[in-house]
């Protein structure tokens, strides 16, 4: 009964509620991560686990494939980068002023890309990306004037598919971020401009950017994270996680394929807590020359 | 005064310019529009072909009504081993997003709602520690979960796919977000009525929650829909798999299986899309939360 009534009181309330939070943060965030720290230390065989030291890591350093993969994860996070922050923002800003009509059909249509799951657009993605003279890329090459291409055979028409497919699936997602960042920039200060006689291009500088920012560093974040933990577009691309001389392997595919297809757990842990630090460091690096952590400038 | 003039003449002079400026840029919305739908148009128009000529061919635009049928439908409802195994995975789907859905909707909101309504010691370390789970990709988990998914011999069940991500992140501070901007005095009044807790946390304050609820149910239904990973590691049998998993198992290189690939992809899109048309805003309403307040 005291149980009871402690349990009904406001002071154990909150407690009470957050507890689901608790068990799953105690769980399921900080044993598996522990759990893989102390992993990337260990040589683990069946029935025999060997702690090696730094071993892992320095046979990290030095394994060609493992730098392949970085450099395929690296070059895709960049180019989404470019590719995925600009052309988005452009567009939210057209979608937002007054020049374009049937706003709703086209952010509808943009979006549809984000409904598909990784399975289906990766499989249509492979097809059209296919070797044939008849698949659609190769069929555009030729009206170009060009001969057809293998595309998943070579290093950068694989980079191409890749970020075609990204383009494809997340425009409309971070179009639709900016246009809600947009729509919290006061439409007076764009009148008082005009006033001042200032042209598109004053405005989009002066007002829009730097009121978009809070928005551009949050699609920043996302997109370097997901830009560095992509895996199921090369492993849908390749219709599996291997590619001719790896140029669809990736950090995680990589991970995915000495932790769960050679079981080599402390191994493939190494390999992801190389990506955390990576992702980790990145990501700070960019919040401080935004100065997200500067107090003053808020 | 005279500022105010040349600011109405200007504004005069751009009608022309702004006109021509409408008619591009809508333009340019519908050139973008059509290469969006391009590569979901010629799988739809593939569906109505043989699976092989994919195999063959690779996919393109063939407007060639001519040589279209609906066999690789009839075949997808036909009955046989093939329709009932692709059924089986949309069934499992739709119970996995359903369970999923609910359970994280409820556990969500009770978790934001423990951050939002009360002040207490721990609050800011709690809040900070559902952020702190977010500066860590999922990919990098996935290891160890899936051992200690082994470990709790939780592996091939459906308890397994969906506990880890139950909390997630991103729910609870959308509707933390959310619950910010409601009245704390609806609190006391419900304590001076006599209410319990827990009662006005279910009775007064989940009914004026509800918009939250709506968004989040949305996406967590996209996400649930179409999560591939995690349920790919954690299901052995294949009598478990989801739509995404079974899919994902016809993409042999013999291609023996495109027929029922292609006809099923299309039909899986079906049910997100109907939900996407039904409730577009709150879509939109809730993805879009994270970004504006940062």
């Amino acid at each position: 009964m005291k149980i009871k009534k402690f349990l009904y009181s406001q002071k154990a309330a909150p407690y009470v509620f957050v507890l689901p939070f608790i068990l799953s943060f105690a769980i399921f965030w900080i044993y598996p991560l522990f759990s893989t720290v102390k992993m990337s230390f260990q040589s683990i065989l069946p029935g025999e686990v060997e702690w090696v030291g730094l071993k892992n890591y320095t046979k990290l350093m030095k394994d060609t494939v493992f730098h392949t993969a970085i450099r395929n994860s690296f070059t895709y996070m960049i180019l989404t980068l470019a590719l995925l922050i600009p052309f988005p923002m452009l567009y939210a800003v057209l979608i937002d002023s007054n020049l374009v009509k049937a706003k709703g059909l086209w952010k509808a249509i943009l979006y549809l890309p984000a409904l598909t799951s990784v399975v289906i657009s990766g499989t249509l993605f492979r097809l059209m990306f296919s070797e044939y003279a008849t698949g659609q890329m190769n069929v555009l090459m030729q009206w170009l004037g060009n001969p057809p291409v293998a595309w998943l055979k070579g290093r950068w028409t694989a980079m191409t598919a890749l970020l075609v497919l990204c383009c494809w699936r997340w425009t409309g997602v971070n179009m639709l971020y900016f246009l809600s960042g947009l729509k919290g920039i006061d439409g007076a200060l764009y009148e008082s401009a005009d006033i001042d006689g200032a042209n598109g291009w004053q405005k989009f500088r002066y007002i829009t950017m730097p009121l978009l920012k809070p928005t551009t560093i949050y699609v920043v974040t996302i997109s370097v994270y997901a830009g560095l933990a992509m895996f199921l577009e090369s492993f849908m691309l390749w219709a599996g996680n291997s590619s001719p001389k790896n140029i669809g392997l990736t950090i995680v595919g990589y991970l995915y394929k000495r932790g769960i297809e050679k079981n080599q757990l402390g191994y493939a842990s190494a390999v992801g807590l190389v990506l955390l630090v990576i992702a980790l460091v990145i990501n700070v690096v960019q919040l401080v020359l935004n100065g997200t952590f500067n107090k003053e400038e808020r | 005064m005279e500022k105010a003039a040349t600011y109405e003449q200007k504004k005069l002079g751009m009608t022309a310019k702004h006109r021509i400026f409408s008619v591009i840029s809508t333009a340019f919305f519908a050139i973008l529009g059509i290469l969006v739908i391009f590569p979901v148009f010629a799988g739809l128009l593939a569906s109505f072909r043989p699976g092989r000529e994919l195999i063959r061919r690779g996919l393109a635009i063939n407007l060639d009504f001519s040589t279209m049928t609906l066999d690789n439908y009839r075949y997808l409802f036909s009955g046989n081993a093939d329709s009932k195994k692709y059924f089986m995975w949309f069934k499992n789907s739709m119970v996995l997003t359903l369970i999923t859905v609910v359970l994280t909707l409820i556990i969500c909101y009770f978790v934001a709602y423990g951050l939002t309504m009360y002040e207490y010691r721990l609050k800011n370390l709690l809040f900070f520690l559902v952020i702190a789970t977010m500066m860590v990709p999922f990919e990098i988990l996935m290891l160890p979960l899936y051992q200690e998914m082994i470990d709790l011999h939780l592996i091939n069940s459906t308890a397994g796919v969906i506990l880890p991500g139950l909390c997630g992140a991103s729910t609870i501070f959308f509707f933390r977000q959310y619950m910010t901007g409601l009245p704390k005095e609806l609190l006391d009044a419900g304590r001076i009525d006599g209410a319990t807790e827990y009662g006005i946390c279910v009775r007064i304050m989940l009914p004026i929650t509800k918009p939250a609820f709506a968004s989040m149910a949305i996406l967590s239904t996209m996400g649930a829909w179409n999560n591939m990973l995690w349920p790919m590691l954690v299901y052995r049998d294949a009598n478990k798999f989801t739509l995404p998993i079974g899919l994902n198992t016809l993409l042999t290189p013999y291609g023996n299986n495109y027929d029922v690939l292609i006809a099923g992809s299309m039909f899986g899109i079906i049910p997100i899309f109907v939900v996407f048309l039904c409730f577009q805003s709150y879509f939109i309403d809730g993805m879009t939360a994270g970004a504006v307040k940062g």
